[in-house]
């Protein structure tokens, strides 16, 4: 292993192996999921703990990111004299691209993350070694409601994020900048379209749901049984949850354009 | 796996309010609608569109009566925008179309002069008299060229004189 270039081949591998492994597990999850008995109860119960528990965080922080970019907005387009149209500034920007990355990123951190570590320490505890020996699936019991709930939760989320945002941009354009009221809704409704934008917006949080759903149910399956592997299971779904939603989200809008 | 009656309802709120969430972004600001083509569906030639955008508003007198629903060549070279406008609206067949701009930068959008004539128009015809869009650039170069050359034609090309 003292060879660099040795060393460099076997990290690739591992590397492919990771993502290989990954892959497989979603798609064992993707087919437990639609297999019955379907797991309504844990379903509701991982909803409530992943998509109602970040409700708070996802309001709060999207009126800061409007309001921050309605007085951006504004002192940047009075410069050209187009103040009128900040409405179209922040709900382009919100609902193209801000919306889907900002809620994916804080539901990383406010719930991936607790899911990796509740899967990680019932591995550490051998509780799903248990279940093996039940002959019951823990892909299917454990981790497929909890992605699940991830894929549907994402984007009811970035919807209520992306709306909290245009009213905070209201509040600091309209209310604290006195900008005019009419032309806020007005830019914003004339600029803002279904197919291109809303469509593109939605696109986009699902990805980034089911994404986030698989790197924190893997990580969590596939840590260490220790306390240390429980942290890492943790601090890897942040890591890795992050980077992979901004490449994504690059990879879609080069793609598609949304 | 037991189930709380109150976080089931609980969840069915959160659930409510984002698909809420959802709508209200895609029917009131991102303007979906159900019908979406069924309306009036009119066509015009122009030599120059200038710059008009797919989903650009149509005009009468300034009141908003539809919307540009495509552009595209037509197989004379001429640009043929299609517009999908409010099924209500009774137009005479000599209505004239043509390329306005909202102030001197802003965005390029279709305005209609309904004519005086008897018959309606139908759905999928094609309006005849249209006024293409102003190019404020070609504008200025021939006010300058005029200037330069006194009583030249616009549409004659300056002669190139290169020494051998």
């Amino acid at each position: 292993m003292s060879n660099p270039v040795s060393s460099l081949g076997h990290w690739s591998l591992r590397v492919v192996q990771q993502l290989g492994r990954m892959a497989v597990f979603a798609v064992a999850m993707a087919a437990a999921a639609v297999k019955p008995p379907l797991r309504v109860a844990s379903f509701v119960r991982e909803l409530y703990k992943i998509g109602v528990l970040s409700l708070i965080i996802i309001c709060v922080s999207g009126l800061a990111v409007g309001m921050v970019l309605g007085l951006q907005g504004y002192h940047t387009l009075v410069r050209f004299g187009a103040q009128h149209s900040l409405g179209a500034v922040v709900g382009l920007s919100l609902i193209r691209e801000l919306g889907p990355v900002l809620a994916a990123l804080l539901v990383i951190g406010r719930a991936g993350s607790a899911v990796a570590a509740e899967i990680g320490s019932m591995v550490a505890t051998e509780q799903l070694d248990g279940l093996r020996m039940l002959s019951i699936d823990p892909v299917g019991l454990v981790a497929a409601p909890r992605a699940a709930a991830m894929l549907t939760a994402m984007p009811l989320l970035t919807a209520l994020f992306i709306i909290c945002g245009l009213a905070g941009g209201y509040i600091s354009g309209v209310g604290l900048m006195h900008g005019d009221p009419g032309s806020y809704m007005a830019s914003l409704r004339a600029n803002v379209d279904f197919h291109g934008d809303m469509i593109g917006s939605l696109i986009k949080s699902v990805a980034f749901g089911a994404l986030v759903g698989v790197v924190a149910t893997y990580r969590g399956y596939a840590s260490a049984p220790t306390s240390e592997g429980v942290s890492a299971a943790t601090t890897s779904t942040v890591v890795i949850g992050s980077v992979s939603v901004l490449l994504l989200d690059y990879v879609i809008t080069a793609l598609w354009g949304v | 796996m037991d189930r709380s009656p109150l976080r089931d309802f609980i969840v069915g709120l959160f659930v409510l309010a984002g698909l809420a969430a959802l709508a209200y972004l895609s029917i009131s600001i991102g303007g979906f609608s159900w019908h979406g083509r069924g309306g009036l569906e009119l066509s015009a030639g122009f030599d120059e569109t200038g710059g008009l955008t797919l989903h650009a508003p149509v005009v009468i007198s300034g009141v908003r009566v539809g919307e540009v629903s495509g552009i595209s060549l037509d197989s004379n070279f001429r640009a043929r925008v299609d517009m999908d406008l409010d099924p209500t609206l009774k137009l005479p067949t000599d209505t004239s179309a043509s390329i306005v701009t909202a102030g001197v930068l802003g965005d390029r959008y279709i305005e209609l002069q309904p004519g005086g004539d008897e018959t309606i128009i139908k759905s999928g015809d094609r309006i005849a008299f249209t006024e293409s869009a102003v190019i404020l650039e070609r504008l200025i170069g021939k006010l300058v060229y005029g200037i330069t050359n006194g009583e030249a034609t616009e549409t004659k090309p300056k002669p190139q004189v290169t020494p051998k």
